[in-house]
């Protein structure tokens, strides 16, 4: 009789690539729907249009790198980066928007450096800034939640506007687009306002009148789904929210006239969907348990410096891009002490004993 | 000992300077926003090229080794200070738009590594062909560079070419769509960067399909240079 043996390793990981995005896109669904309850059926026309264009490139790439189109396609990083692009850009944004956005997160972001695994930048994040950078009066056109209940965009007129870039007849950019909370708060405090002056505005409500706090908080449910499927550990999401919420509580402290409240500050802009979906791509964040911290720390930090003091009224995807190019170095200095290895000075991983 | 044919074939493309050396990135990459920019400094330098490696050659028997690195400064120096006070004369409209990057010709290393590197080995008939022909090199690079930049941009090709050629320059402008609908990034720094990686990724690919290609046409093309030369 014959025993088969098995080489290591021995234990197999519970989920595969392919699970773990099917758990996230599973976690952005309660969000998504809640970004398309407040601002029309353009959400879901952006995020089908990202999906179908990242997936069409992703198999024209792995084609061109001759590699198995079917397994790489399998992983789901494809839909997944699509639609944190679609969810990041604005819900009436043009296609073309979303056709170079995703251009650059799929070509140039990913493949260009190797494919999944490889690349060093967020994609998702890699498009959102191209876009943001080169169509910058495309990329404003938010529309209000507000005003829209009023002015309904059916499925086929928000259709056509998508494709065509202009409203339906007799509707104006003005007429529903309004600035961001962020923005309004940006420009208010430029103009010499207080942060109560500027919250008086219509743009702004308290917890449950707008849509922006209620959308957070629906990206939040869907973060805690991750965490309790054990998809993300805890120390990135915390650390993001601690890194905007400390800062903004402190200069918060010495002047509420000045600066906005810690709460606004976290749950506004994209700082949940950000700390939960968008930091703790598996990719391009830092890996050990210290390095992971002070990556979220930092993107924290860096999110709060760039929207109190910088050029651009959000910063997440600035932020997330800034620290993938510090994560090397993070895992590098915070590297954990192997096993049978002395702490400290000890020789390097792999120089023997 | 490389032929005249070995030299013009390294400068414009085996070894050229921006694509393979990658010398000189620095105006490359911020002054080629637009043709006539790139064609602008692209002439300034080659000019700069030609004729500090003639010098350098001249004197290449003269010259302390000890005391050359500084010698071949002063030479460049003077040379592009002559340069830019004749750009500032006849063409003032884009010595304003070059601005500090024309006396930063004097500090590009594609220059000053040609002086050491071959024209202070070589006689002056070859290291001004050698100069010529880096120049050239280096001006392709950023013409493409230029025009890929202009093009995603602004929408325009050959725009402003009045400030080169006086004003029938006008007529060369070509549009191709409306310069609001640019693609903004093309025109700022990351874009240039990227440009680049795309232009060098198009020389390797191009050399790897030349490699993999018609082998034997090249040896003996190879073959018949000294010959001919």
């Amino acid at each position: 009789m014959r025993f088969r043996t098995e080489s290591s390793p021995h234990v197999i990981p519970r989920h595969s690539v392919g699970g773990v995005m099917q758990q996230v896109l599973l976690a952005l669904i309660p969000g998504t729907l809640a970004m398309t309850w407040f601002f029309g059926w353009g959400v879901l026309i952006n995020v089908a249009l990202a999906v179908g264009f990242a997936v069409a490139l992703e198999a024209a790439m792995v084609a061109l790198r001759r590699r198995p189109v079917g397994p790489t396609l399998a992983d789901n990083s494809a839909i997944v980066t699509g639609w944190l692009f679609a969810l990041a850009i604005p819900p009436l944004a043009p296609f073309w928007i979303t056709l170079i956005g995703i251009a650059f997160a799929i070509v140039v972001a990913k493949h260009l450096y190797g494919g999944l695994g490889y690349n060093p930048f967020n994609p998702a994040m890699v498009g959102y800034v191209v876009v943001l950078v080169s169509f910058p009066r495309e990329m404003a056109l938010w529309p209000a939640p507000e005003t829209l209940p009023q002015m309904p965009l059916g499925l086929w007129q928000s259709l056509q506007t998508v494709l065509t870039g202009s409203l339906p007849a007799g509707m104006e950019w003005d007429a529903i687009t309004r600035a961001t909370p962020l923005d309004a708060l940006r420009e208010g405090l430029v103009s010499g306002r207080t942060v109560s002056e500027v919250t008086a505005s219509p743009v702004f409500g308290s917890f449950t009148e707008t849509g922006w706090e209620w959308i957070g908080n629906f990206f939040l449910l869907g973060g805690l789904y991750l965490l309790f499927r054990r998809v993300i550990r805890w120390e990135i999401p915390l650390a993001v929210i601690l890194g905007v919420a400390i800062p903004a509580g402190f200069f918060w402290i010495l002047d509420p006239g000045a600066h906005a409240s810690p709460a606004f500050h976290v749950f506004s802009g994209a700082v949940i969907l950000g700390a939960f979906f968008i930091a703790t791509d598996p990719v391009s964040a830092a890996t050990t348990k210290l390095g992971r911290i002070l990556y979220g720390a930092g993107i924290g930090l860096l999110i709060y410096v760039i929207r109190a003091w910088g050029g651009y009224p959000d910063a997440v995807a600035f932020a997330v891009l800034l620290m993938n190019m510090v994560a090397p170095t993070l895992d590098h200095f915070t590297r954990p002490r192997i096993y049978g290895h002395s702490s400290g000075n000890g020789p390097p991983p792999g120089a023997g004993p | 000992m490389s032929t005249p044919a070995d030299i013009i074939r390294d400068g414009l493309w085996h070894n050229n300077p921006g694509l393979v050396q990658l010398l000189g990135l620095c105006p490359l990459l911020a002054i080629s926003g637009t043709v006539v920019n790139a064609v602008g400094l692209g002439i300034a330098t080659t000019l700069t090229l030609l004729l500090s490696n003639v010098i350098v050659s001249l004197i290449r028997e003269h010259v302390r080794s000890e005391i050359r690195i500084p010698v071949y400064v002063l030479i460049i120096a003077s040379i592009v200070t002559a340069i830019e006070l004749a750009m500032n004369a006849w063409f003032h409209g884009l010595f304003l738009i070059l601005g500090i990057f024309i006396p930063l010709i004097v500090t590009n290393c594609a220059i000053i590594g040609r002086a050491e590197a071959f024209a202070s080995r070589n006689s002056v008939p070859r290291a001004a062909l050698d100069g010529l022909m880096m120049g050239l090199g280096f001006t392709g690079v950023l013409i493409a560079l230029g025009a890929l930049r202009e093009l995603l941009g602004q929408g325009t090709l050959f725009a402003d070419f009045h400030l080169l050629l006086g004003e029938w320059g006008h007529a060369l402008r070509i549009e191709f769509f409306p310069e609001e609908h640019g693609f903004l990034l093309a025109l700022l720094p990351p874009g240039a960067f990227l440009a680049m990686g795309l232009l060098i990724a198009v020389k390797n690919w191009i050399d790897a399909a030349m490699e993999s290609g018609p082998e034997p046409a090249e040896d003996a093309a190879a073959e018949t240079g000294p010959s001919a030369g």
